[in-house]
């Protein structure tokens, strides 16, 4: 349509273009601008060029937050794909049961961080958790789920995954009630049983879905914070000391502004790269 | 070879067990809030002797629990306004008018959800020092003025909106902001619904940016309220932060309740 007077359209994203670059353009070349400075909130900013770069790249800080937010990341991505699909093919059908299900799985997705965070370091208490307490009422011993720095962020990334899989399921719910139903009937009347049809028929299908779960999923690893800062505060030994977390330590425990811009630097490339794939898997789902 | 009754049992099978490993939490949430702390001492896994209420008492004790959830609320209810507000005349210009740079101007919108809070949040606290905002209900609200994906989810309603209607509506005489705020919101309703479920949800949730923009009591929100409960006191705690934790979630829980269906619509389109 045509708009009433040629300026008609900037007014009205104005407001938008306004907040974006307040909120979104400015402090990402604010935080470009003050990676290349020293700067500790009190006393003046000091140019150090690329000195917080080497810092980070040196002292290793930078490739372990990286590796522990990647090891989270691989077992939220693989669990949210098989537990989302798998749960969203069984509850895939009327009758009470399966609505139970979707409910109950989908309802994690609306409880905060905090409560989810504060109940699961309750269950996986060292002593007086209820796992453990089952685990060693079975004869199987104690398990340190957040006390040994192998166990850790496995236990990190198990509670992310219980948080996130509905999310997941309603998204591949949603692409399964896009699939045309005639292709299932076509394959069932060619005697495709249930496996073949959905190994031939439903997952080629399903496949722009998976690519758009497994990036969400991805993006939603690298966003890690809560549960580490409510659970773990990135120990023991630093093992659970994802990404925003080290550039939470750096700002407020440290105050170290410009160490902590470099880690938003390089944060914003590593999630720049995540998105494309995101976009690139948006763009796939649409029909051709 | 499994048949298709087989596949329906596992279906069910698989169903159940997924409620219960949702479930129980929730329920071992629930039952640790009743119990004693002489009943936590003696043995953890025991299910309480009765239905007390005594941990719930210390929590409204140790936290000012009803001006953290009232000021929650303000919050998430702001941020959820200005940003329908802020939405609805982009999403209609993005949608419905044609102008030079409309790609980029949607491009640029697109590419807001790429940068997350984490990302904005050290040189937004050094701005707002600044300018003396920290620790201030706007520092909490204005940062996130755009939310692209609503705007985005408006933009793909307005999209099957016929042109028409809004032609009418200029030949009746109204202004296009009249069109934007008073014509289209009865027709955008259920994208507007889903669109506030998710931002109230998200930010009512929210402990990261309250977490570093607040240093004290003046506009502490819930979620850092409770997640304090740990930290403070000695002894035998887990009753006291297990009731805080179900007061927490019970507002979000409860919302869902009502409005899972606009929810799940919002989230299953995919741009969540």
């Amino acid at each position: 349509m045509k708009p009433t007077r040629p300026s008609e359209p900037w007014w009205l994203l104005a407001p938008m273009l306004g907040a974006l670059a307040v909120f979104f353009v400015y402090p990402l070349l604010s935080a470009l601008r003050t990676s290349f400075y020293e700067w500790d909130l009190l006393t003046a900013p000091r140019f150090i060029g690329l000195g917080n770069y080497r810092a980070i790249f040196s002292s290793g800080e930078l490739f372990a937050s990286l590796g522990t937010t990647l090891l989270v990341s691989v077992v939220v991505v693989a669990g949210s794909l098989v537990l989302g699909l798998g749960l969203a093919l069984a509850v895939n059908r009327p009758g009470r049961l399966a609505a139970l299900a979707r409910s109950a799985v989908f309802s994690a997705y609306v409880v905060s961080w905090v409560s989810v965070g504060l109940l699961f370091l309750w269950i996986f208490d060292a002593d007086a958790g209820v796992v453990n307490q089952l685990l060693s009422a079975a004869g199987i011993g104690k398990v340190k789920w957040l006390t040994s720095t192998r166990m850790a962020p496995l236990t990190v990334a198990l509670i992310v995954l219980w948080k996130v899989t509905g999310y997941a399921m309603v998204v591949f719910l949603s692409g399964l009630s896009g699939l045309p139903p005639e292709m299932q009937e076509a394959a069932a009347l060619d005697g495709a049983g249930p496996f073949a049809r959905l190994r031939h028929v439903t997952l080629p299908l399903l496949r722009p879905t998976a690519a758009f779960v497994a990036t969400t999923s991805l993006i939603a690893s690298f966003q890690l914070f809560d549960v580490v800062r409510l659970l773990t505060q990135g120990g023991p030994v630093r093992s659970t000391t994802v990404l925003v977390y080290a550039i939470y330590e750096q700002l407020f425990r440290d105050l170290r502004v410009g160490r902590a811009s470099s880690l938003v630097v390089v944060f914003f490339l590593v999630l720049s790269a995540l998105t494309w794939l995101k976009l690139r898997a948006f763009r796939s789902q649409e029909p051709v | 070879m499994i048949g298709e009754r087989g596949v329906r049992r596992w279906a069910l099978g698989a169903a159940l067990l997924a409620a219960l490993v949702w479930l129980f939490p929730y329920a071992w949430m629930l039952l640790t809030s009743f119990k004693t702390p002489q009943e936590l001492l003696k043995a953890p896994t025991a299910l309480p002797t009765s239905l007390g209420f005594s941990a719930y008492a210390e929590v409204f004790r140790a936290l000012p629990v009803a001006r953290y959830a009232a000021l929650t609320t303000v919050m998430a209810l702001s941020i959820a306004a200005l940003q329908i507000a802020v939405a609805l005349p982009a999403a209609y210009a993005l949608a419905k008018l044609d102008f030079r740079l409309r790609g980029a101007a949607f491009a640029l919108l697109l590419s807001a959800l790429l940068i997350p809070a984490e990302l904005r949040f050290v040189p937004t606290f050094t701005l707002f020092s600044a300018l003396g905002l920290v620790n201030t209900l706007p520092a909490l609200v204005l940062p996130f003025a755009v939310s692209a994906f609503g705007t985005f989810l408006l933009r793909q309603a307005l999209l099957s909106v016929p042109n028409s209607l809004i032609e009418a509506a200029r030949l009746d005489g109204a202004s296009e902001l009249y069109i934007v705020y008073r014509v289209l919101p009865p027709i955008l309703a259920p994208s507007l619904m889903a669109f506030f479920l998710v931002s109230f949800v998200h930010h009512w949730n929210d402990y990261f940016w309250p977490l570093v923009m607040t240093v004290d009591d003046t506009v502490r929100t819930l979620p850092l309220g409770i997640a304090l409960l740990r930290e403070q006191g000695s002894g035998v705690r887990w009753h006291i932060i297990m009731a805080g934790s179900t007061l927490l979630s019970l507002p979000a829980l409860g919302l869902f309740a009502f409005s899972q269906k606009y929810l799940m619509r919002g989230l299953g389109s995919g741009v969540g």
